[in-house]
């Protein structure tokens, strides 16, 4: 009986296992070195391109002339290569690959430690660095410890203000920084059902928060559909009974909006006893809540009235943003005085577009609040979509309302 | 690679690639200017330390993003061996990766002190006493002792 990482790898856990990687893909910030690295492995050789995606992500349009120049050498090798490539606007890595490329039981890998994300489908889907990924685009392989799994199991369902953010902040909580190290996390019980497809991706993207190779779900008649809806075929997986290291527990019942204060993501607070924090700026997007669903929470929210502080929103990818402008929330959003930044990862990584000023405070709905990550001096608080619409419009943290 | 010395420079847990090497220095192919900044949002007293040191971190070193530079400005900068209780996995693949040793291993750190570690006999020590390590897997092994993954694969090509 195996845990879904043992059935998609082929081993038990513990194994050193051999695998061809159905899908790699790399950004902007890693693929330059990605490519750097792969010309010093002498080959000079592809495996298979069109197994390979390369995404224009982190800092787009590029923020000066030395990135520029960068990319420009990655986006030729992309195009004369004939990688695939999502050039500005495109959006996040995580985000396209979950438009319908990455399918069930596949073995996903992205140079980037949020490409847990595409576990949400029931694959393999886990980061590594530029070297590694060199390997894979001269090899088409790569190597995997069969991971150890932990099941988190969900019972019941969300309610009042609580979003899967604040269940994902919940079990990086539970589970602390480190907790998941060099493991797999399974979402299992009766409570998976509840979630859609945006809700889970919110959740296996926090994955690596814990240390975690990768979230997964099961596919089940819900990733069926939303694929289907995406023009691909597949079969739910049936879990079987197995062995897990750890049980992790959670009631969604009991979740409550919480803030992952500063500097870590795995201390937790109720939003309550925050509130009144004042703001400097409010940010909704990355891979962990960029999403059409949460521009159609913010916007729901905000609609009719005016934002009490500067808001960046930032969708996850132009199928977000384009959806957001034929169904009209794009307009809520900027009448309720919000800032619309191009498709991609936005200030997350303290790049562009939204750094903050030395002493500055922000709630974000990304998934890190590492010292300085955003700014030198900036301090991070990540949230919800509803939590951080809700602080948007009064200037401070303020608990969501209750729909 | 496989052996060395180095005087220890003791760190604490949960220390993350952002911290190591800042995302607005990202963006550059020279890597002399991730040395330049290796270490600057944690403690600015930690780069001239770094020459001929071992880092010894408390656990889950290298957490967070999968930056590569993180790994080459410690390298770079002249950095031996990094030990830690528990590596976050991409920094440890990226590490031996770029042949920089991570040995997983808890030892009491104090500053300065002569570390040498053996990762082939297993073993790191410190103040003369010896500590066992958790061993690296063979293909790790291996690619640890080609000095990194791309002689291990110039070697094969």
């Amino acid at each position: 009986m195996s845990t879904l990482s043992e059935r998609i790898l082929g081993a038990p856990h513990g194994n050193y296992v051999d695998r061809k990687v159905d899908r790699a893909y790399v950004c902007d910030g890693t693929g330059m070195l990605t490519l750097e690295t792969w010309k010093r492995m002498g080959a000079a050789r592809l495996s298979d391109a069109s197994r390979l995606h390369v995404f224009f992500d982190h800092i787009v349009p590029a923020n000066n002339s030395t990135t520029a120049t960068l990319q420009h050498e990655l986006r030729e090798f992309a195009c004369n290569s004939s990688l695939t490539l999502s050039d500005i606007g495109g959006g996040i890595c995580h985000q396209v690959m979950s438009e319908g490329i990455v399918l069930p039981g596949e073995v996903v890998v992205g140079a980037d430690s949020h490409s847990c994300t595409s576990g949400a489908f029931g694959a393999f889907s886990t980061g590594v660095g530029a070297t590694d990924m060199a390997a894979i685009w001269l090899t088409g392989e790569t190597w995997f410890r069969v991971p150890d799994s932990i099941a988190i199991h969900l019972s019941g369902s969300l309610r009042g203000g609580a979003e899967a953010k604040d269940l994902a902040l919940s079990y990086v909580n539970r589970l602390w920084m480190d907790g998941g190290t060099y493991c797999a996390l399974e979402f299992i019980g009766e409570g998976v059902k509840t979630l859609q497809m945006d809700e889970r991706l919110t959740l296996c993207n926090m994955a690596v928060e814990t240390g975690a190779k990768t979230g997964m779900f099961y596919a089940d008649d819900i990733t069926v559909q939303y694929l289907a809806a995406k023009g691909q075929t597949v079969r739910p997986q049936v879990p079987e009974t197995c062995t897990y290291i750890r049980n992790l527990e959670l009631d969604l019942g009991d979740i409550v909006p919480v803030v992952a204060v500063p500097h870590r993501v795995d201390t937790i607070k109720p939003v309550q006893d925050l509130a009144g924090l004042p703001l400097d700026q409010v940010f909704v997007g990355t891979c962990t809540n960029g999403r059409y669903s949460d521009l159609v929470r913010f916007a729901k929210i905000v609609k009719g009235r005016k934002v009490a502080v500067r808001t960046i929103i930032v969708p996850a990818s132009r199928q977000v943003l384009s959806e957001a402008v034929r169904t009209g929330i794009l307009a809520d959003l900027v009448d309720a005085g919000c800032t619309i930044g191009t498709p991609g990862c936005g200030p997350c990584l303290g790049a562009h577009m939204g750094v903050l000023g030395e002493g500055e405070v922000c709630l974000s709905t990304a998934n890190r609040n590492f010292r300085n990550r955003m700014g030198v001096g900036g301090e991070i608080y990540l949230s919800s979509v509803a939590t951080a619409a809700a602080s948007s419009l009064t200037g401070e943290i303020t608990e969501p309302e209750v729909a | 690679m496989m052996q060395g010395i180095g005087h220890a420079v003791c760190l604490g847990q949960d220390i993350d690639t952002d911290l190591v090497i800042a995302g607005r220095y990202l963006r550059t192919k020279d890597h002399s200017q991730w040395v330049a900044h290796v270490f600057e949002d944690l403690d600015t007293s930690i780069a001239p330390r770094l020459k001929g040191a071992v880092i010894v971190a408390g656990k889950n070193f290298g957490c967070g993003s999968s930056r590569e530079q993180a790994a080459i400005a410690l390298r770079e900068a002249g950095v031996v061996a990094v030990i830690a209780p528990t590596f976050a996995r991409i920094f440890f693949r990226n590490a031996i990766n770029i042949g920089l040793p991570a040995i997983e291993c808890n030892i009491t750190c104090t500053e300065g002190q002569k570390i040498r570690f053996n990762l082939a006999d297993g073993w790191v020590e410190a103040e003369g006493k010896q500590y066992p390590i958790r061993p690296l897997s063979p293909r790790m092994q291996e690619i640890l002792a080609a000095g990194g993954l791309v002689n291990y694969w110039k070697a094969r090509s």
